[in-house]
């Protein structure tokens, strides 16, 4: 297990949010789409021009951009 | 009976589904004061009850971060619903119950409405409706809105509630020790000084203070100062505290506890999946091609410009069969009435203004339709999440890139469907920005003020001249939006977390509503405001009328003309017959030269006119005479008026728009026009101040105030630009 983030994960890869580390609007509208601690999430791809990316959370997708993914940690299996 | 009933969820729930499904055509829209959040009401009469249903917004949550959010709470608080139905998406039911949670807290009679069972169903998932209703202390109803399955149920559900058990209850969500203690001192603070408790529960209030929200933290400040004050640095201490052991804000904590409380229910069997949920859905499967690297981005050019092609080409055809109906109103208007003010007023002021109002509906109803096939199918955003990239870097959002296309991306388009397009984007900062910025674009009016111009002084090169300003156009507008972003409208980007809804299939009622409603807003809306500045427009460019002595001057000069001619040739003239002679030919050519000359006058001595006179020594900096001046000031009312305008202006008498040639030609040959005077022209066309029609229109999606400015900064900024030009181009000597 590792620590890593959210940026940093491959496409298909899956973890589990372990931090949110934002506060204010971005945090807030984090967090109200599910994105808290706990949550599992599985990266489904990324835009043409490698930003923003797209998530699989609660059975919905969502879309990040990339400075935004940056406040959120997740653990994820070693390979 | 009487029952009131609000409509809550998530975007992408279904919400508008039922909506319409309940109320079918019996619903009203319209819009909250100064924001461009729709408020749709619609009424249904079931069992004796008549019942008023609003929709409220879609949101995710209740705080006061959004227009939308805020109106949602507002209504549920002053309105106070007997019931609100809460749409919960079976398929997403995890995230769903999470605005659930908070309509629960507020205390409001909660009805929920557990859609797309089907759909949920589909994805192996069983959602236990009697287990969730007894877990939750919430009555719940299955139904599938697309289909209208269950809404028998749902009515008689929700007239159980309204009439039964329409109590305000709030529900208690353990935030954990640390934070349910704080919450007891703030619900002690707040209940002792009686604070707020005539709008929210204390405990709410508690909540949302140590959620930080503005709104209510404002309210608080206005009803007790010393309270809101005091609430507000207990609430400092305690994310102090929380921050400094926890490493996390209250408000964290408290978006953990409402998902863990979720989950605790969730857990305890009201979901069972059948099969795996890691399978891919038909939806990830379309995704596969539809948001690809490399062909993602090529489906996507050519389904915009299938939109383009749609909205633009297919309306054609009924905006032609208006305009010829306005032509064949304004030919019998002409032919009944005898020559004079009431005449001049009806036709140009009058029938041009109506028409040139219901001109633009086939063009909005066309756009907007094609506009809710692609919302309505979850396509947009997918277009949003592979522009965003790009628009960010502009500090616009991948949304706008819809509007920008509209009006005029594709050289021809129309900025007045384009400024109604902006309302697919929900961050207010990068819409404004947008709505700003696509007057910019070469509408279908400037093509053939651009066609003029070039053919007149580029003739050799003129697709790549027509290329250069479609590419310029584009430049121009996204570095405009840059520089409004840095400054009238600074601020940090909104957050792109954004949901990419399954993809789904329109349905056919939903598009028609959706398309009536926003045609018949700017019918509504902006109708009556265009009437009147075209109205307006006509009389500065008729008024005051020539003095008489000068009209009976060239009276005489006809009358002299005639005079000097054969009987004969005065006879074939006033019989107004076709074929003339040659004698009669050259004679109806001499008449028809001072009547120019008389309109040109006439023109001249108009308001119009003389502000265009008054302001030639000015204009000169960009070398424009008065003439242009006359035309320019014509271009508010359309553009394309430049064209016909500076035909009476240089004495042409009637030019159309599409065949200037000889206008072209008059043109080149004038000492007051060169190739430089022709660029630094077209410059100030692309970018001067919109149409009047543009500009009811941003005033209606915004504010007066921004209306006026996009009036006055656009002509100074396109003045600027085109000095530049004309002063660099001269210095240089390339005229």
């Amino acid at each position: 297990m590792a620590a890593i983030n959210l940026r940093k994960m491959a496409k298909k890869q899956s973890g589990t949010i372990i931090s949110v580390k934002v506060g204010g609007e971005l945090g807030r509208r984090i967090r109200e789409m599910g994105l808290v601690p706990g949550t599992e999430i599985t990266i489904q791809g990324r835009a043409p021009l490698n930003d923003p990316v797209a998530l699989r959370v609660l059975g919905g997708t969502l879309t990040l951009r990339n400075n935004e993914a940056d406040y959120i940690t997740v653990e994820v299996d070693d390979h | 009976m009487q029952l009131k009933m609000a409509l809550a969820g998530n975007p992408n729930a279904g919400k508008t589904t039922l909506f319409n499904r309940l109320t079918g055509a019996r619903q009203h829209v319209g819009n909250y004061p100064g924001i461009t959040v729709d408020h749709k009401e619609g009424c249904l009469i079931h069992e004796n009850y008549k019942i008023t249903i609003t929709d409220l917004p879609g949101t995710y949550s209740m705080t006061a971060y959004s227009a939308e959010e805020l109106v949602a709470r507002d209504h549920l608080v002053n309105e106070r619903p007997d019931v609100v139905i809460n749409i919960v998406d079976a398929s997403n039911i995890e995230r769903n119950l999470y605005l659930t949670c908070q309509l629960l807290e507020l205390g409001v009679p909660v009805l929920i409405a557990l859609n797309m069972m089907d759909v949920a169903k589909a994805r192996g998932m069983e959602v236990k409706a009697k287990l969730l209703e007894e877990l939750l202390m919430v009555p719940v109803v299955p139904i599938v809105a697309r289909s209208g399955s269950g809404m028998e149920e749902l009515l008689k559900g929700c007239i159980r509630v309204a009439t039964t058990d329409a109590r305000w209850e709030p529900r208690i969500i353990s935030y954990g020790d640390d934070l349910d203690n704080a919450i007891s001192s703030l619900v002690a603070i707040i209940e002792d000084n009686d604070f707020l408790s005539d709008i929210y529960p204390s405990r709410y209030t508690a909540i949302k203070y140590l959620e930080n929200d503005d709104q209510l933290l404002a309210k608080g400040q206005t009803e007790n100062k010393e309270i809101g004050s005091r609430l507000e640095n207990f609430v400092t201490e305690v994310a102090d505290h929380s921050k400094r052991t926890l490493d996390v804000y209250p408000e964290a904590i408290i978006a953990d506890h409402r998902y863990g409380f979720i989950k605790s229910i969730l857990r305890q069997g009201v979901v069972t999946h059948k099969f795996d949920t890691e399978r891919l859905y038909t939806s990830d499967r379309i995704d596969k091609v539809l948001t690809n690297r490399l062909i993602g981005p090529v489906i996507m050019l050519a389904v915009l410009f299938s939109l383009y092609q749609f909205t633009f080409s297919w309306s054609e055809f009924p905006v032609a069969l208006l305009e010829s109906f306005f032509s064949w109103l304004g030919g019998v208007v002409d032919s009944l009435l005898p020559d004079g003010m009431m005449k001049s007023m009806l036709i140009s002021g009058m029938i041009d203004g109506v028409g040139g109002v219901l001109g633009f509906v086939p063009l909005i109803m066309f756009m907007f339709f094609g506009i809710a096939i692609l919302e309505d199918s979850g396509y947009l955003a997918r277009v949003a999440y592979m522009m965003d990239r790009i628009f960010r870097i502009f500090g616009l959002h991948g949304s706008s890139v819809m509007p920008f296309i509209v009006s005029g991306g594709i050289a021809g388009g129309c900025a007045v469907p384009g400024i109604m397009a902006t309302r697919t984007l929900r961050s207010p900062k990068e819409r404004m920005a947008t709505l700003l910025t696509v007057p910019f674009m070469n509408c279908g009016a400037k093509i053939p003020v651009l066609a003029l111009l070039i053919g007149a002084f580029f003739n050799e090169h003129k697709a790549q001249y027509m290329f250069l300003f479609t590419l310029l156009a584009w430049v121009v507008a996204l570095f405009a939006a840059k520089i409004f972003r840095s400054t009238v409208l600074k601020g940090d980007p909104t957050p792109f977390v954004m949901e990419l809804p399954p993809y789904r299939f329109p349905t056919l009622r939903g598009l028609f509503i959706h398309t009536w409603e926003r045609t018949y807003q700017y019918i509504k809306k902006a109708g009556t405001v265009i009437l009147g500045i075209s109205i307006l427009l006509w009389a500065l460019m008729t008024f005051p009328s020539l003095p008489m002595e000068k009209q009976q001057q060239f009276t005489k000069e006809k009358e002299a003309i005639l005079a000097s001619t054969t009987q004969q040739v005065r006879n074939e003239i006033n019989a107004g017959q076709r074929d003339l002679s040659a004698d009669a030919q050259s004679v109806h050519n001499q008449l028809a030269l001072i009547d120019n000359h008389q309109t040109q006058a006439n023109l001249r001595y108009s308001i119009a006119g003389r502000v265009g006179t008054a302001f030639e020594s000015f204009t000169q900096l960009a070398g424009f005479d008065w003439r242009t001046n006359i035309a320019l000031i014509g271009g508010f009312a359309a553009k394309e008026v430049i064209v016909s305008t500076l035909g009476t202006a240089y004495s042409m008498g009637e030019v159309d728009a599409d065949e200037s040639g000889s206008l072209g030609a008059r043109l080149r040959n004038d000492d007051n026009w060169n190739r430089v005077v022709a660029i630094s022209a077209l410059i100030f066309i692309m970018f001067y101040a919109p149409c009047f029609v543009t500009i009811v229109c941003i005033a209606k999606e915004s504010s007066w105030k921004w209306a006026f400015f996009s009036l006055t900064f656009n002509t100074i900024f396109a003045f600027v630009m085109a000095t530049a030009v004309f002063q660099v181009g001269t210095f240089l000597n390339l005229g």
